[in-house]
């Protein structure tokens, strides 16, 4: 008696819901709609910080089809999607904190006359004193943000393991260097939308397109204080979201006060430019690191200072602020390691998560530091880092415990796709080739909120047809988490993924997840998908062999059938197994949840941040051509070794992987999103033609390679793929800038500019000489 | 009132105008404020939500639509502008290019979140329509360059479309050789 091969894990499949979302089918939040429906605007202040001495809302309520407005002291609870970091109002009560920020909101039966009922709308304000810039915020006496417990200090850790001090000092080679890392948003096509309705009896119902319907169900029972009871949460089909929708935003809690108040429907869509200000995207950090190396090139110490400029609210910063120093310490053992980090306040957009939450930006200035340490040692960049590689099973410096890393796997991959070993000294000038390393998380060990419950869980049925229903909390962003489900849940049941239904993100149908972020549900999610499944697959192969007086053991569900594994000939239906077993035991369902362990990080004060189940490797080999007279950049290639365990679905792994290069390219050469200091906050560009999203022109040839090292804490070994393979994706290409021209640009974005200007003194530098 | 209450209550309101066209293979005839975009038509007024609205001002192709077989931004597109024309959505693909487009973006997993997708899809297929024949990658590269996706990286769209491409003109060559 064999085992049968997996018969759906690791192969390619047809996305569940794939045809109705591009055929146009499928409905996004903007595309419900309801009788007597309203629509909503939201006014914005034009002032980056100013107190609201008055709002009147009289001429606005005498405008055409006006039903309602709103202002702050409807809703005056603060929330914030971390509990320790309460800091927002829906809509401003004292002060304006950036250009953008909501003030007051008006429903109307149309659209337009909601818009132009906003200009009726009068606000008195005294214009404050506005701060754009991190360490002049630090500084200022005037505290921005009125719920700040530290001034304009947000968040500050310091944390430090091991002698850094003495390693700097005994270390035969310190690579210092300053980085800087610009802004980015997400840009996900779909723009932020909600819709609510307030049934007869009080129900409140909020359709919107966020990837945590979960906190939202929590933060609009507290803002509007009513019970969690009286709400159902249900996020459509999102088009897209990378951070962007991970936290409850101003529109949600509008449309739902403001049915409240009307008894009508209530919808409200932002416009692209409300997109843009309400952010919550990379945040910009000014880094200063050292690495000291001993003459082997053996990293002993690492020191680092980050300024991280979080905008006008904390968002997910207090994490953010932990991540960019806490998810530093894999793939390389880094002797001992110090890191500093501080969050201000300023008045911008808020910064959050975006793709690779907080270790992103440091990322990038740990592997140049590597290169640079490479060509000071006249070390091969990648036998530098294979050589401070950590192995499987190991303990970071921080005392986070690693399982599974396939990272020297991953370094291998690309070194052999990318022909590094042949190609890279024969690249003439302006043509380069650079590697880059970096790890991620999958998911994390704590929730947002302390509590005790599984941190996620799944409702498996199965029906008379001979057909699953998955009933998840989990978030279907577009990265396929609904397919991965069917086929975890398949695999154990014997059913093809057409014939298993997922209803997933409505907070009245399923349990309870905590949404698609930390790159949590594959590992998570899954877990729980195989708890329930494997339950329900025992219960059916037992009233099969209880019918074929045989072992339980012997019974094999594959394909639409049981089978006798000692005697494969002897096989039924699986319609007619569900019917044995529904006969047996009841009703078929079944429940699992997944809880993450508790017991895989240090004990001091913070080290619960940044631990999880288990961690992906990746590493990237980028090719530029560099244009020295116009300082243009060209990626013409890359290649991303991706780790994540096991590929539970080849093609969305694969996806995952590219859109993720795709992503992280965009941010070297030429997305950047910030505000003009000059203009009083006003954004440099919120629109598609002025923030600088690749189109397929502008997008490099991307090469997804699949490394597989099974973590025992991920579903069939599986760990995340949605977010590690972004980070090395930067310096691979800042890297093989340098390697293609011999300068380096420190700070990002690489602009024509900025490079042209770096050659152009190396050349001056070198006729000097 | 003084000069400086310019709301639009005191505007008159906006004309409209019956707009008669051919969409998706039949005529209609709807009654549309002028100032109205094909965008706000097909979504607002007639419920084909198929066809998205990403940015409303040009630049994202999410809202992409055939006017007379080729690719136009519904968004930036006045109603009136399509008076006695022919308008095709996602709703209504070609049957032929159409059957090849899905069936290719769907086994090389083109579409994530899929938001991006119906206008992408009408970009292929006017690509498709007009070449009739196996498009190279820079074709496809060139003929999407208008659609902005944020998911895929665009890698796997473009092998999509080329293999669609593909399919459909070695069906044409099998017809050929059989005729």
């Amino acid at each position: 008696m064999t085992e049968p091969e997996k018969w759906q894990i690791g192969g390619h499949h047809r996305k569940l819901g794939a045809m109705e979302r591009m055929r146009g089918i499928a409905r996004y939040t903007d595309d419900l709609s309801l009788p007597r429906m309203l629509h909503a605007k939201i006014l914005r202040s034009p002032h980056a910080h100013a107190r609201i001495l008055a709002i009147d809302p009289t001429k606005a309520m005498q405008m055409p089809g006006v039903i309602a407005v709103i202002t702050g002291s409807d809703m005056p609870t603060p929330y914030g999607v971390i509990p320790w970091t309460p800091d927002e109002n829906v809509l401003a009560i004292e002060k304006a904190l950036y250009v953008g920020d909501g003030v007051a909101c008006v429903a109307a039966e149309t659209e337009d006359q909601a818009v132009a009922a906003l200009a009726g709308i009068e606000v008195e304000y005294e214009v404050l004193q506005a701060y754009f810039d991190p360490e002049e915020a630090l500084a200022a006496e005037e505290t921005i943000n009125p719920y700040a417990r530290k001034g304009n200090l947000s968040k500050e850790v310091e944390l430090a393991f091991g002698d850094v001090d003495k390693g700097l000092e005994d270390a035969a080679l310190v690579i210092e260097g300053d980085y800087e890392f610009h802004g980015t948003t997400h840009g996900a096509i779909e723009p932020h939308c909600a819709l609510a309705k307030v049934d007869p009896d009080g129900l409140l119902t909020v359709w919107s397109a966020t990837q945590v319907p979960h906190y939202l169900h929590r933060e609009l029972a507290k803002v509007l204080e009513i019970p969690a009871r009286q709400i159902r949460v249900i996020q459509p089909p999102v088009g897209g979201a990378f951070g962007g929708k991970s936290e409850p935003f101003d529109l949600e809690f509008c449309v739902a006060k403001l049915s409240q108040i009307t008894g009508r429907p209530v919808k409200l869509l932002y416009t692209r430019e409300e997109v843009f200000y309400a952010h919550r995207g990379r945040h910009p950090m000014k880094m200063h690191y050292r690495h000291g190396f001993d003459a082997k090139g053996k990293l002993v110490a690492v020191d680092a200072k980050t300024l991280l400029d979080g905008g006008a609210y904390s968002s997910f910063g207090l994490v953010t602020t932990y991540y960019s120093g806490q998810l530093l310490c894999a793939p390389y053992e880094l002797g001992s390691y110090r890191f500093h980090s501080r969050r201000a306040y300023t008045n911008k957009p808020a910064c959050g998560p975006k793709r690779g939450h907080g270790s992103v930006q440091p990322r990038f200035a740990m592997e140049v530091q590597l290169d640079k340490a490479a060509i000071a040692l006249d070390l091969d960049p990648i036998e530098l880092r294979r050589q401070n590689a950590m192995g499987s099973d190991s303990l970071t410096v921080n005392e986070l415990r690693v399982g599974s890393n396939g990272f020297l796997d991953c370094l291998a991959a690309v070194e052999l796709a990318s022909g590094w070993k042949e190609r890279r000294a024969k690249l003439g000038f302006g043509h380069g080739l650079g590697v880059a390393g970096s790890t991620y998380i999958s998911g994390t060990n704590y929730a947002i909120y302390p509590n005790e419950m599984p941190q996620a869980a799944v409702q498996i049925t199965l029906d008379r047809s001979g057909r699953a229903r998955i009933f998840s909390g989990a978030s279907d962003i577009g990265q396929g988490s609904d397919t991965m489900l069917a086929v975890i849940a398949g695999e154990e049941l014997g059913l093809p993924t057409e014939d298993i239904r997922v209803l997933s993100a409505d907070t009245d149908l399923c349990p309870v997840d905590l949404g698609a972020y930390s790159s949590r549900i594959t590992l998570m999610v899954g877990n729980a998908c195989l708890d329930a499944a494997r339950k329900l697959r025992k219960k059916v192969t037992a009233s099969v062999a209880k019918r074929w007086e045989c072992s339980a053991k012997q019974v094999s569900l594959v394909a639409r059938q049981a089978i006798d594994m000692n005697d494969p000939a002897r096989r039924v239906d699986l319609v007619e197994a569900f019917h044995w077993a529904e006969a047996d035991h009841g009703l078929l369902g079944e429940v699992g949840s997944y809880d993450t362990p508790k017991d895989r990080h240090g004990s001091y004060r913070g080290g619960a941040i940044g631990a999880s189940p288990a961690y992906s490797f990746t590493a990237h080999v980028a090719e530029v051509k560099v244009d020295d007279e116009t300082g243009e950049v060209e990626v013409v290639k890359i290649w991303c070794a991706h780790d994540c365990g096991k590929a539970i679905s080849r093609g969305l792994v694969e996806g995952q992987i590219e859109g993720s290069c795709y992503m992280g390219a965009a941010e070297v050469v030429l997305e950047s999103h910030g505000v003009n200091a000059e203009m009083g906050g006003l954004h440099h560009g919120p629109s598609f033609l002025d923030y600088r999203m690749p189109t397929t022109l502008d997008t490099a040839e991307i090469e997804a390679l699949i490394v597989e090292a099974p973590d025992a804490r991920g579903p069939h070994g599986a760990k995340e793929a949605g977010e590690g393979p972004l980070h090395s994706t930067i310096p691979a290409i800042v890297n093989a800038i340098y390697d293609a021209v011999g300068v380096r640009v420190d700070d990002l974005p690489v602009t024509p500019a900025k490079l042209v200007r770096a050659i152009e003194a190396q050349r001056a530098l070198m006729g000097d000489a | 009132m003084n000069d400086t209450d310019k709301t639009r209550a005191d505007e008159p309101a906006p004309a409209v105008s019956l707009l008669r066209f051919r969409l998706n293979g039949a005529d209609v005839s709807v009654a549309v404020e002028d100032h109205r975009t094909l965008l706000e038509v097909l979504r607002y007024g007639l419920d084909l939500t198929g066809t998205k609205q990403g940015c409303d001002e040009g630049e994202c192709g999410a809202c992409t639509v055939l006017l007379d077989d080729k690719p136009v931004l519904s968004c930036c597109t006045l109603a009136a502008q399509v008076e006695g024309r022919d308008v095709r959505t996602v709703e209504a693909l070609a049957e032929r290019e159409a059957a090849a487009l899905l069936d290719a973006f769907d086994r090389h997993d083109a579409a994530q979140c899929g938001f991006c997708t119906p206008g992408v899809l009408m970009s292929a297929e006017a690509l498709l329509m007009d070449t009739r024949r196996a498009v190279t990658m820079p074709e496809a590269a060139q003929a999407l360059s208008g659609n902005l996706c944020r998911c895929t990286g665009y890698t796997k769209i473009l092998h999509a479309v080329v293999d669609a491409s593909e399919r459909l003109a070695e069906e044409d060559a099998e017809h050929g050789a059989a005729s």
